[in-house]
């Protein structure tokens, strides 16, 4: 009794007949079909937003890599003529009181967090995907054991026990990052065990058991995709949170260290000095934002792209 | 002539929506007088429960309700909440479809029923309040209601939660009892006995009743007079013998064709309904059904058709122009449908025997362990989901088991799929046992030829995939060459009536019915040779159904296919079947030919589940003997020595001592006079 057939529903009207074959294409027989990444693709790109995210993303990674060659100074070199100055034509961004250049900082510090913030976001993401999907669809030993490991690293004072390990290593971005990945891989994998052992019982996954599709596709195939918009979430949210972890960590003096800079150890440096010299705070302040905003359009773009129920309506 | 009951005028309703503005009801008018029942018929979608809810005033805030609604004199349309509260269950009861949703789990069954009382009537006494609640559901059937007040929702059954809210609903003596699909959720013996007691709270208190349902069978098993709805609009209103002896509008005579009959044996195709209703947006003025109708004109699509008088007859209305021409059904002489030819094999030429079994099962078990425990789980007891159950089904055959839910149908269908071992037991498919398998590539090799169709469309197709995604999944796991995929589901999507140019398009665009075309088209991929069907069409809309049923007679007999059909709806059973098994409690009561089951019930079980199946025509309806079982299925969970079926067993009640000691003691076995329609009764 409950098809959605007759629902007043905005979905049911593609299947008219007039607006059918894609416009360009002759005959049915070598009509080409639209895989489903062009069609993510398509759907993506009709998001202004979104675009307008990855333009801003994109500028911030030039700016990280390039920045560098525009730069009159080095991070590390001192100016003792301007002590913390203001922004000059010299210097564009100002200096700290050290001297050094606030733009060459930013810079280098827009590098570290980069790739600190991207490599922890798509390694929290991937691990806690794979491992909580899985769990919920092998089930068994599989699941036991992952549990096990999930709920011993949720009561086990984690965050300190890696920061001490982090510290040893006298602040490696490298080390940074995989201490941060395996301080946060666990709540999400929890969450999407428990999102996952539904998913486990729907019909399309027997389905495709009953295929002979082999366990593992069908959690890559079936489960993680039905999951995408959580992932998605959880991939921005991962990227502005590795940024505010690793600032955490440097504030308490086990993140990256002096010489060498991030967004994060230069905010927690421009916040003690917001009154007497702004600038110290404000463009280290900026380029996170701008970070953040680009990554929180980029995902609601692409979670609007990747669900077929979304206002585009299974359309391309 | 008295003042109805209940009169509604002009009724209409809408609600605004990001697509425009839905008009879900555009102009009901009826009356409805004491002791009457009416049945609302119509599609999911067709305005017959917003309908119901208008009158009841349970609409949500941003719905617009226009027209008139007189109940006892008074106009119930702009009536505060407050003011409604005192008439809703209290002159207005409403019983609702899902039982298992419709109590508070919180509360004990004593108490729900002793609030009803109390707040319609502040100075009943606490103990005169218990003791009408007893009585009520003493009332409704409910054994030893004095202990059972005491018990809460999820103590009870699906059908006696249903008895209780009719018991609710009766409590204060309604003068109108709205019945909006109460028996969809149930099984067809509950169904039965739940009918049964509408009719009896009917006769208690006098009232006046609302039927709303989908089942064409129920409503001429308790309507008096019809209304059919289509398009938020009533199309035909008319007494229940009229409407069924003389249907004038096509949507009516289309929704009476497309309901396969378990009363009729020989093999008609059904009347699909081709297309599906409109959105309720923006409709344009012209006839709704004009473009799914067969005999529409221009005329049609240029005005929409009144609801008038047609026949000479006041009480029968149809909104069809054409409706004087049509005349029980029948146009210019000629059906109003035309009806598609009956697909016939070359197989069905050739004698059962001689055919190639493409399954066995031998003596398939299944239990679950009950645990206990949270931490080490112990073992207490087992549920014996299916005990022993042996059949075959040959190529070009239909092999369907029918049963009420928890009989354990579509566990023996996952046992058989899941290619599970059997212990003292074998399953064999085209041949090969499934204990013979040995590794991964031999179960793929194996799973070519045998696929599966789930019930529900929505949830069997991933919807992170392109239709064509969809079907080409079984293609690549066998390991089909890439260049072959795409004609392949172009022609699977062509054989299935969809048109391959949709295949980019996401399952969400589809509605209920082409999804489950597109699950067939997965399910045929590989070319198999035997499909299993759990339930392929019990989610769709009876006119979509007829459209489903006919693409898979027509399949299995332009691909030879096999069938393992599993379903509770034993007319469409009926309809496709060449073989059928009745199953209760986990094991086989009867198996035989179709026909020979449906024809000469041996089992007291399946009479009275071929009995309690109400059939869409009022006269043949009314006529039958009902056999309606009391109680509900024993818990699987029990040890039961005899025959599983002694609890509730008609035949049971007439026995003498040593024999009921026989069906106590010992459990009977498959035995007929002839070895191809057996059944499991000492008696018979």
């Amino acid at each position: 009794m409950t098809t959605d057939s007759s629902m007043p529903d905005p979905t049911a009207g593609p299947l008219t007949a007039g607006e059918t074959p894609p416009p360009g294409d002759a005959g049915t027989a070598d009509r080409k079909r639209l895989s489903k990444w062009r069609l993510y693709g398509r759907r993506f790109a009709r998001n202004r937003p979104a675009v307008a995210g990855v333009v801003i993303f994109v500028l911030l990674v030039a700016f990280a890599v390039f920045g560098s060659t525009l730069a009159k100074y080095d991070h590390v070199e001192l100016d003792f003529l301007a002590l913390s100055d203001p922004p000059s034509p010299e210097h564009w961004f100002g200096t700290n009181n050290a001297g050094n250049d606030l733009y060459a900082m930013v810079v280098i510090g827009l590098q570290r967090s980069l790739l600190i913030a991207v490599v922890v976001a798509t390694g929290t993401t991937v691990l806690s995907a794979v491992i909580g999907t899985a769990a919920a669809y092998f089930g068994g030993r599989v699941e036991r054991v992952s549990l096990f490991i999930i709920h011993f690293l949720m009561v086990a004072p984690t965050f300190l026990l890696l920061a001490m390990m982090s510290n040893d290593s006298g602040g490696d971005w490298r080390v940074i990052a995989l201490v941060l990945i395996l301080v946060s891989w666990f709540f999400q994998a929890r969450t999407i065990w428990t999102l996952s052992l539904s998913l486990r019982e729907r019909e399309f996954v027997h389905a495709a058991r009953y295929m002979g599709v082999p366990g593992l596709r069908i959690v890559l195939r079936h489960l993680i995709p039905n999951i995408g918009s959580l992932l998605v979430v959880n991939f921005t949210l991962g990227v502005v949170g590795a940024v505010m972890a690793e600032t955490g960590l440097s504030f308490l003096g086990f993140g990256v260290k002096l010489p060498d800079v991030s967004l994060g150890s230069l905010i927690g440096i421009g916040a003690s000095s917001i009154s007497s010299s702004p600038w110290m705070f404000f463009f280290p302040a900026a380029a996170l934002t701008l970070l953040t905003v680009s990554m929180a359009l980029v995902a609601d773009g692409l979670r609007d792209a990747l669900d077929p129920t979304s206002a585009a309506g299974g359309r391309a | 002539m008295t003042t109805p009951v209940l009169s509604v005028r002009d009724l209409t309703v809408s609600f605004p929506s990001e697509a425009g503005r839905v008009d879900a009801v555009r102009g009901v008018s009826f009356d409805l007088d004491e002791g009457r029942t009416l049945g609302i018929v119509g599609e999911s979608g067709s305005g017959k429960s917003v309908t119901s809810l208008a009158v009841m005033g349970l609409l949500d805030d941003n719905a617009r309700v226009g027209g008139s609604v007189m109940f006892e004199g008074q106009e119930l349309l702009g009536k505060t909440d407050a003011a409604m509260s005192k008439i809703r269950g209290n002159g207005i009861a409403m019983i609702f479809q899902d039982p298992l949703t419709s109590l508070t789990p919180v509360f004990s069954v004593g108490d729900q029923i002793v609030e009803a009382l109390t707040i319609h009537d502040p100075k009943i006494s606490r103990r005169a309040a218990r003791d009408r609640a007893v009585e009520l559901l003493r009332l409704v059937g409910i054994p030893r209601p004095a202990e059972r007040m005491r018990s809460f929702p999820h103590e009870f059954s699906g059908g006696m939660r249903q008895r209780v809210v009719i018991a609710i609903a009766m409590a204060n003596n309604p003068r109108l009892i709205i019945a909006d699909e109460p028996t969809t959720a149930l099984d067809v013996t509950i169904q039965a006995q739940i009918l049964d007691l509408v009719a009896t709270a009917q006769r208690e208190t006098g009232a006046a009743v609302m039927m709303i349902t989908h089942d064409m069978g129920v409503v001429a098993h308790t309507a008096d007079d019809v209304i059919v709805m289509y398009a938020g609009r009533p199309i035909e209103q008319a007494p229940v013998d009229e409407l069924f002896a003389d249907t004038r509008m096509p949507y009516s005579i289309g929704l009476l064709g497309a309901i396969p009959r378990v009363d009729k044996a020989e093999k008609q195709p059904l009347v699909p309904i081709k297309g599906s209703p409109p959105l309720l947006v923006d409709l344009p003025d012209a006839c709704p059904f004009a473009a799914r109708c067969p005999i529409a004109v221009d005329a049609c699509r240029t005005s929409e058709p009144e609801l008038v008088a047609v026949g000479g007859r006041p009480d029968h209305r149809a909104a069809c122009l054409r409706a004087e021409e049509i005349r029980a059904g029948r146009i210019d002489g000629g059906p109003v449908y035309p009806v598609p030819p009956v697909p016939t094999s070359t197989l069905e030429t050739v004698p059962r025997e001689l055919r190639r079994p493409t399954l066995e099962v031998e003596n398939l078990t299944k239990s679950f362990p009950l645990t206990k425990g949270s931490f080490r789980k112990r073992k207490i007891g087992e549920v014996h989901a299916v005990k022993g159950v042996s059949f075959d089904v040959r190529e070009g055959e239909t092999m369907a088991i029918v049963g009420e839910s928890g009989s354990g149908k579509t566990t023996t269908l996952l046992q058989i799929m899941d290619f599970a071992r059997q212990d003292a037991g074998d399953i064999r498919i085209v041949g090969t046992s499934v204990a013979d398998i040995k590794g991964g590539r031999a179960e793929r090799d194996l799973r070519r030829d045998v696929q599966i169709v789930f019930q529900d469309p929505v949830g069997s197709l991933d919807p992170r995939m392109t239709v064509f995604d969809v079907i080409a999944e079984p293609l690549r796991t066998v390991g089909l060459a890439a260049a072959e995929v795409g004609p392949r589901v172009d022609e699977l999507m062509d054989l299935v009536g969809l048109d391959p140019a949709h295949s980019d398009r996401f399952p969400a665009a589809f509605s209920g019915g082409q999804r489950q075309r597109i699950g067939i088209a997965r399910a045929l991929a590989t070319n198999p040779k035997l499909v299993v069907l759990d339930e392929p069409v019990s989610a769709l809309d009876v006119s979509v159904q007829a459209g489903v049923i006919n693409l898979l007679d027509e399949l299995k007999v332009r691909l030879g296919l096999s069938y393992l059909f599993v379903a509770h709806d034993l007319s469409v059973v009926r309809h496709i079947a060449d073989r059928v098994a009745v199953m209760y409690l986990g094991s086989f009561v009867e198996h035989g030919d179709v026909d020979a089951v449906f024809d000469d019930p041996q089992h007291p079980y399946t009479r009275a589940l071929l009995s309690a199946i109400p059939v869409p025509d009022p006269v043949t309806e009314r006529g039958r003997e009902h056999i309606v079982l009391t109680g509900d299925l024993p818990s699987p969970t029990d040890t039961i020595t005899g025959c599983a079926f002694v609890s509730r067993c008609p035949l049971y009640q007439t026995l003498d001592e040593p024999d009921r000691a026989r069906c106590e003691q010992t459990v009977p076995t498959l035995t007929g006079r002839t070895d191809d329609h057996v059944n499991a009764c000492h008696f018979r």
